[in-house]
């Protein structure tokens, strides 16, 4: 179905922003810029709530709605409009994206009081919207790139929005020319697709009649690519599925691309919580899964998605353990839950993968901004090692944030047990790994025992025990940390409150007893089905049902079991000493530094730089001034002012002339 | 003995000889000057002799342009001999090498 509204979701947040950036910059007016701001996401954010629950919304028919806006690149037979498609996946998506991003501009309006770039936060911000929702909701894979290149540049300008900080320039750069590696992996990937396809669209578009081709749909005709080594540079579904994940990779934040992630930290909290938890390292997530139809047929990269996912999760949260700065642990627990995300789509889980894309953007989202607000309270301290027994200074705070750290944690009814359990329950139960599938489980489960205690060292550090934070000012004042004001806390509530009972929209049949899995009802046409799960997934067999309940019951004691050490030990001991190697992250930092970094930097500088660039080029530019130089040095010598000297040449020259015209005859 | 067209043109040649040779080796501006008439002249005696070799009253029509270019540019000539010597109290050209004074 057509409509118009769709390019409202995308347009008003691009006008907002255009606003800030050309008026906001004149009126310097914090109410304005905010109201400016926070009100076009919430057009958004209406209007796509409208779109996809009205009567024949995107969420509750099969076919998507469309909004053709201007014919973009027609080239022969590739078309690649700027067209917008809202189904059920993109339209869960574009539903949490603007819910979570009015949330969190209505937060930043608090958090950024009295920055002198104000306009230019929320400019970028508003851009970030738009640009995310394109990702989302372009109708091809063209578009969706546009987005995914949009997000990123403003991820890049938010990360670096301290431009009088050195470290967050560096920073951005790291995370746009990291991004950089995963997005050649995408492009190739696209490019493979059209080559393959011969189309780039995600949708059989009404208007182009019945059975028109889809990138999609060409591999329903395909058979599965063999589970091979080989099948990866072949050049069919499992090449394209392969670098579709590099790029996925690259956004999403995993192995070995996630580095850029814990430095992006260096931007606002607000942005931290937006871009680098709920919504933009998601488009990873997003991607696949639009693409599942491809990775079903590609079993190889499904096995290359599952390993790298979990292998990031367990990583990822091992290095959360050990971190100081109440952020970077919330980067290392982001990159470790989108690792859990990739694990579902390894496996074939991708309704489970979208499922903890939400619930993680409501407690990632609200444990991001429970940090900011403590930030704000403390007067822009982000170690933890200075905090301390600051529940009873941020009540509000400390209470929503304890939701979210048990909705991380997986303790029953918050949100995070619903989605993470299912992801491991999928894990544990997919076909095509055999007993490998057994293997990622354990990871996945390590993980969640990690999670539970990184999460509850981290709030013990903060809000309980001791206060460490007073002697601290040398004259004298003591700035005591404070509640944040309402606009702050307001989101915070309401993101508590979606963290504790989000989870109820993907209850599984085996714990309801009943089939109120809303989510999978949602999603399930919208995504493709591994060929060999879908034999086996029958819920109502018994034994599974009994094995899904025992799984559950065995994650809420690892839950409960993380919880309990957490508090043990770091109750008693909050600055306890954690191993150098995992504080040091691994040293991936100093061995890419060794391995990648520097090698590129001297071949730069001794090779390109020293060699190509001063010695070849500006050699060849130089030398051919010289000569002209010389030319016109030894021509001078002709100019001497003499006039019978220039009829003597003159003459001299004619009689070469009438030498030649003799000597060869005339031409005739 | 009837004069031949070689006559003429050797005439000619010897003329417009003398008149390069005057421009390359006179100091004096105004023998330049004259010895480029000098050559004018030459090759408007080739015009005539070929003309009436020929039958043919274009190169007479030639000779008549190039006595009006050349009454011209003796104007224009003097004119500018005129001014070096004010500037310069001088006739002699190798003084006169350099644009600047």
């Amino acid at each position: 179905m057509e409509t118009n509204l769709l390019s409202i979701i995308i347009f008003a947040p691009l006008a907002g922003a255009a606003i800030n950036w050309f008026l906001g910059r004149r009126l310097r007016n914090e109410r304005f810029i905010g109201i400016v701001a926070c009100g076009s996401v919430a057009v958004s954010t209406i209007v796509a709530f409208y779109l996809a629950f009205n009567s024949h919304g995107a969420l509750r028919t099969e076919e998507p709605l469309f909004d053709h806006i201007w014919t973009w690149l027609s080239v022969g037979d590739f078309h690649a409009d700027f067209a917008l498609a809202m189904d059920r996946l993109s339209g869960t998506y574009a539903l949490f994206i603007t819910f979570v991003g009015f949330l969190i501009h209505v937060f930043a309006v608090g958090y950024m009081h009295g920055e002198d770039g104000f306009y230019r936060f929320f400019a970028f911000l508003n851009l970030f919207m738009f640009s995310m929702l394109t990702l989302v909701l372009g109708d091809n894979f063209v578009l969706m790139f546009v987005g995914w290149e949009g997000v990123g540049l403003c991820s890049y300008l938010l990360i670096g929005y301290y431009v009088d900080q050195k470290q967050a320039g560096d920073a951005a750069k790291k995370a746009f020319i990291t991004n950089r590696i995963g997005d050649w992996g995408f492009v190739l990937g696209i490019m493979l697709t059209y080559f393959l396809t011969g189309s780039v669209s995600f949708f059989a578009h009404p208007a182009a009649g019945e059975g028109a081709k889809t990138a999609l749909s060409f591999f329903k005709t395909v058979p599965v690519d063999p589970f091979t080594a080989g099948a990866i540079v072949a050049g069919g579904a499992t090449s394209i599925a392969v670098l579709l994940f590099i790029g996925a990779a690259g956004k999403s934040a995993q192995i070995p691309l996630y580095v850029w992630l814990p430095d992006a930290m260096a931007g606002p909290t607000p942005v931290s919580a937006l871009i680098h938890a709920a919504t933009m390292v998601t488009a990873g997530v997003y991607m696949i899964v639009r693409c599942s139809e491809i990775f079903v047929h590609a079993p190889a990269a499904m096995f290359i998605v599952a390993i790298i996912g979990a292998a990031t999760a367990l990583f990822a949260a091992t290095i959360g353990l050990a971190q100081n700065d109440i952020k970077k642990v919330l980067a290392y627990s982001t990159i470790s839950q989108l690792g859990y995300m990739f694990l579902a789509c390894g496996v074939g889980a991708f309704i489970a993968a979208i499922f903890h894309v939400i619930t993680h953007a409501f407690f990632k989202a609200l444990l991001f901004l429970g940090s900011g607000s403590v930030i704000h309270g403390m007067h822009h301290e982000q170690d933890m090692r200075k905090m301390g027994g600051l529940r009873k200074y941020m009540p509000v705070t400390f209470v929503t944030m304890c939701t979210g750290w048990l909705a991380i944690s997986g303790i029953p009814i918050f949100a995070g047990f619903f989605s993470k359990d299912e992801i491991l329950w999928k894990t544990w139960s997919a076909a095509g790994l055999g007993s490998f599938s057994k293997v990622l489980w354990g990871i996945g489960a390590v993980t969640a025992l990690l999670t539970a205690i990184y999460m509850t060292r981290m709030m013990v550090m903060t809000f309980f025990g001791k206060e460490r934070f007073h002697g601290e000012h040398a004259h004298g004042e003591h700035h005591k940390p404070h509640e944040s004001p309402w606009l702050m806390t307001l989101p915070l509530i309401v993101l508590a409150v979606l963290s504790t009972v989000g989870g109820f929209i993907g209850v599984p049949y085996a714990l309801a007893n009943r089939d109120i899995n809303v989510i999978e009802h949602t999603l399930e046409p919208a995504v493709a089905h591994v060929p060999s799960l879908a034999a086996t997934d029958h819920t109502d067999e018994h034994s599974e049902i009994n094995e899904e309940r025992l799984l559950a019951l065995v994650s809420v004691t690892i839950a409960f079991i993380g919880l309990g050490i957490g508090w043990a030990v770091f109750n008693r001991r909050p600055l306890l000493e954690m191993p150098r190697i995992l504080e040091n992250k691994y040293y991936v930092d100093e061995i890419y530094d060794a391995t990648l970094i520097h090698p590129i930097e001297s071949v730069s500088r001794q090779g390109l730089w020293k060699i190509v660039d001063v010695g070849v080029i500006d050699g060849a530019l130089h030398a051919l001034g010289d000569a002209v130089k010389e030319i016109g040095r030894l021509g001078r010598y002709l100019q001497a002012g003499f006039v019978r000297g220039y009829a003597a040449i003159i003459l001299a020259g004619a009689l070469i002339l009438i030498g030649l015209f003799a000597w060869f005859g005339f031409p005739r | 003995m009837e004069p031949q067209l070689s006559w003429y043109l050797a005439l000619s040649a010897v003329l417009f000889t003398i008149g390069v040779t005057g421009v390359i080796i006179k100091r004096n501006i105004i023998a330049m000057f004259m010895c480029i008439e000098l050559m004018l002249n030459a090759v408007n005696l080739t015009f005539v002799a070929f003309a009436s070799f020929f039958q043919d009253v274009t190169g007479q029509l030639f000779v008549f342009i190039v006595m009006t270019v050349a009454a011209a540019e003796a104007a224009v000539g003097l004119g500018i001999i005129i001014a070096i010597f004010r500037n310069r109290e001088t006739l002699d050209v190798d003084e006169a090498s350099i644009l600047k004074l």
